[in-house]
């Protein structure tokens, strides 16, 4: 069992866990992912380590509440338990010093890319970080990634703080002024990471993303989070989950994320209808 | 012909096993074979006629004292038939389903020469559940512990063997799985209706009581590598026994479609994961009206089964030789054929066609006919120019066979594989490239048979024990 011994709600909708999960914390490198499961009978999820203590066997995470799942993990509390972790998975971001990075991170994307901003400022790397959230309040670890950038620009689609707009208009902004971008990683939704591909394929700026295809076990066996690749079909689990953007098919990765949502809606709707205090006071 | 046979003593007509009726058995998932009462075993172990030089061994991987168990049924002695077995084979509950005994066993049966070979397979389950229901655990001796530790990666057929083996030996294991449940293919692969979980659980607990570890949720070359294992862990000897878990896609247009599944996501979702209890479980499946699995063996029939019972309207085999070259066991080939599903031989899908929201809507195919044989010795199917027609389906699964998973040589320096892959290990010992590794199973020969993988086991068990003592490598 992988007892949880911290929570954080950073929002209503989006939760900080510390996490037992001693082989995971020793091994963990940035990029990776764990697959985990609540209980007997859960789904497993993918979700990417955050962070780790390997000395005390821990492991960070940080997720959205989307659907059944997240928002019964985000009922748990310290003490409670989940039946499964299971990783590191997946390969770990090639680091370097690339000269200039642009890290770009959407939503609860930040979450992910925060070990690799990391990593890439150890490297030596000069670090621009562009943030991008719906509101103020879904914004997350702003303070932890000013800490290690160069330099933080922050957008709301609302305006709610930062610069009204999405993190396209200030990578284009970025670009426009001159600055001079070695490499971008990129990790959000895959809209977003479609459109940042886009607004750089005119100056060739060469771009990491990070897929969240759909995923089952995660060690290659099923191929459910297979998506095509250049003229190749990789699976994310293990060829990924980074890739070279200019290279993934993310209408493809797009489509197949909505093959279960109507089953989605159907395990939400049930959870709510036994468990109503847990979504009491979300929207 | 049978009645005066049966006059000099031999009876060739095997004792039937009662199942369930295929008009109902498709609205379950509950085991499709009942069993043999003891009445029934008993009658059929009569028919065994105890040969000085007992062919049927020999065609057993798991070197069970056929002969033997089966006498001691005929006594009515069922548990010590269960020792018996168990000397030799730690799952018996397991073979006596999943075994293709026509091939081996039975079909080395010296009434196999005039009629039907003695219901080894069934007998053996019948043995083994008999067990089971009487709440006992029959153990075979144990040696004193040797103080010495085998690490075990893969908790399928072949890991389970091993570990049992090593474990009467005298040895501590520690059985590592990357999924959260031991079984390995047994528990992800094979469907419930073939062979309950609860019959997996019970023989890992067997295995468990030998003394045996299991550590589940470690992906060894990520979570863990054997270096790590072996230099850091303190393991004296470690079995690879992952099996062949890659996915082999067809390499045409259309397979990242929605409504494509590889086997082994469609059956994982199934059988590990419950989906067939959605929403009572969190996982999902989806399944059309219209099913097409290509593929013509065991995998293909047990996906195209699964198809049928999550409500499939038709549930179609695509498969481009004919009903002779399938590897599919007869037995199963004929439980399908029950229970309604369409076989369509020499046929080859060419492309998967997919509608305006990305999901399936048919499959492009072209017939085939049977050339010359190929290094198999099966016949090559050849297509037929021209012959392209569309098959209307709006779910297809791909089972076509199964490749090794890189992650594991990927990450252990020394070990050789050949050239698809496979860990190169020798055929008598087991042994790796790399000292005190050894590894067994499909990930030594590519896909096969659970009773292959047991084999495997028992060999590789007798050389980690050889090694263990002597140091020799």
């Amino acid at each position: 069992m992988f007892k949880i011994v911290e929570k954080r709600d950073w929002h209503p909708l989006i939760c900080e866990m510390w996490i037992e999960a001693p082989r995971v914390a020793k091994k963990h490198r940035p990029g990776q992912f764990v697959i985990l499961r609540l209980h007997e009978k859960g789904e497993r999820i993918p979700l990417t380590v955050v962070d780790k203590k390997p000395e005390e066997g821990l492991i960070r995470i940080i997720f959205q509440k989307v659907g059944k799942t997240t928002f019964e993990l985000g009922s748990f509390n310290p003490g409670d338990s989940l039946a499964d972790v299971v990783g590191p998975l997946g390969r770990p971001t090639h680091i370097e010093n690339y000269g200039t990075v642009v890290g770009i991170g959407g939503g609860v994307g930040i979450a992910p890319l925060y070990p690799i901003l990391k990593g890439m400022k150890e490297a030596g790397n000069k670090l621009i970080t562009i943030l991008g959230a719906r509101n103020k309040d879904l914004l997350i670890l702003e303070d932890e990634v000013k800490a290690i950038s160069d330099e933080v620009i922050v957008t709301t689609d609302d305006g709610s703080y930062g610069k009204k707009g999405f993190v396209t208009d200030a990578l284009k902004e970025l670009i426009d002024a001159g600055t001079k971008i070695d490499q971008v990683v990129a990790i959000g939704p895959a809209i977003m990471m479609k459109f940042v591909v886009k607004t750089l394929e005119p100056y060739n700026i060469p771009c990491i993303v990070s897929l969240n295809a759909m995923m089952l076990d995660g060690t290659g066996m099923c191929g459910v989070c297979r998506v095509t690749i250049g003229d190749e079909v990789k699976f994310v689990c293990v060829d990924g989950p980074e890739f070279d953007g200019y290279k993934v098919d993310f209408d493809e990765l797009m489509s197949r994320l909505t093959i279960y949502v109507e089953e989605e809606k159907i395990a939400l709707e049930r959870f709510k209808k036994a468990h109503p205090e847990i979504f009491a006071g979300v929207e | 012909m049978a009645e005066e046979k049966k006059k000099k003593g031999l009876n060739l007509n095997r004792v039937d096993m009662p199942r369930q009726d295929p008009k109902e058995r498709i609205k379950n998932f509950n085991e499709v074979a009942l069993g043999y009462t003891e009445e029934m075993a008993i009658a059929e172990a009569q028919r065994c006629i105890q040969c000085k030089k007992p062919f049927c061994v020999e065609g057993c991987p798991a070197e069970v004292k056929i002969p033997e168990f089966i006498a001691l049924i005929v006594e009515g002695k069922f548990i010590e038939a269960s020792r018996k077995i168990k000397e030799t084979n730690a799952l018996p509950a397991i073979c006596g389903r999943v075994c293709p005994q026509e091939e081996q066993c039975e079909e080395k049966c010296i009434l196999n020469k005039k009629g039907a070979p003695v219901a080894i397979g069934r007998l053996e389950r019948f043995v083994a559940d008999y067990e089971a229901k009487m709440g006992v655990v029959e153990k075979p001796e144990m040696a004193p512990p040797s103080g010495k530790r085998v690490a075990v990666i893969g908790s399928g057929p072949g890991g389970l063997t091993v570990a049992a083996d090593l474990a009467v030996m005298g040895h501590e294991v520690v059985v590592f799985e990357a999924l959260h449940k031991p079984g390995g293919v047994l528990v992800y692969g094979i469907p419930e209706f073939r062979l309950p979980k609860v019959i997996v659980e019970r023989e890992v607990d067997y295995i468990k009581s030998l003394g045996v570890k299991f550590e589940c949720d470690v992906v060894v070359g990520r979570t863990v590598t054997i270096d790590d294992l072996m230099e850091k862990e303190g393991f004296d000897a470690v079995f690879i026994g992952v099996g062949a878990g890659a996915p082999v896609f067809m390499g045409i247009p259309g397979e990242t479609l929605k409504g494509v599944y590889s086997a082994n996501e469609f059956l994982t979702r199934n059988n590990l994961m419950k989906a067939y209890l959605f929403p009572e479980y969190d996982t999902p499946i989806k399944v059309g009206k219209k099913v097409a699995v290509i593929g013509g063996g065991n995998v293909a029939m047990d996906a195209v089964r699964t198809a049928l019972r999550l409500g499939a309207d038709e549930a179609h085999i695509v498969y481009r030789r004919t009903r002779a070259e399938m590897p599919a066991r007869a037995e199963e080939i004929e439980n399908a054929e029950e229970e309604g599903v369409i076989f369509n031989f020499l046929v080859n899908p060419v492309e998967i066609i997919g509608d305006e929201n990305g999901w399936v809507k048919g499959m492009k195919c072209i017939r085939m006919e049977l050339g010359e044989p190929d290094a198999s010795g099966r016949r090559r199917p050849v297509p037929i120019p021209g012959s392209e027609f569309i098959m209307d389906v709006d779910t297809v699964v791909v089972a076509i066979g199964t490749q090794a998973n890189p992650v594991i040589q990927r990450t252990t320096p020394g070990l050789e594989v050949n050239k698809w892959g496979y860990i190169v290990a020798d055929p008598e010992t087991c042994k790796t490239t790399k000292k005190g590794v050894f590894a067994g199973g499909d990930i030594i020969r590519g896909a096969a048979t659970v009773i292959l993988a047991v084999g495997d086991g028992k060999k590789a068990a007798r050389a980690i024990d050889h090694y263990l003592k002597t140091g020799e490598w």
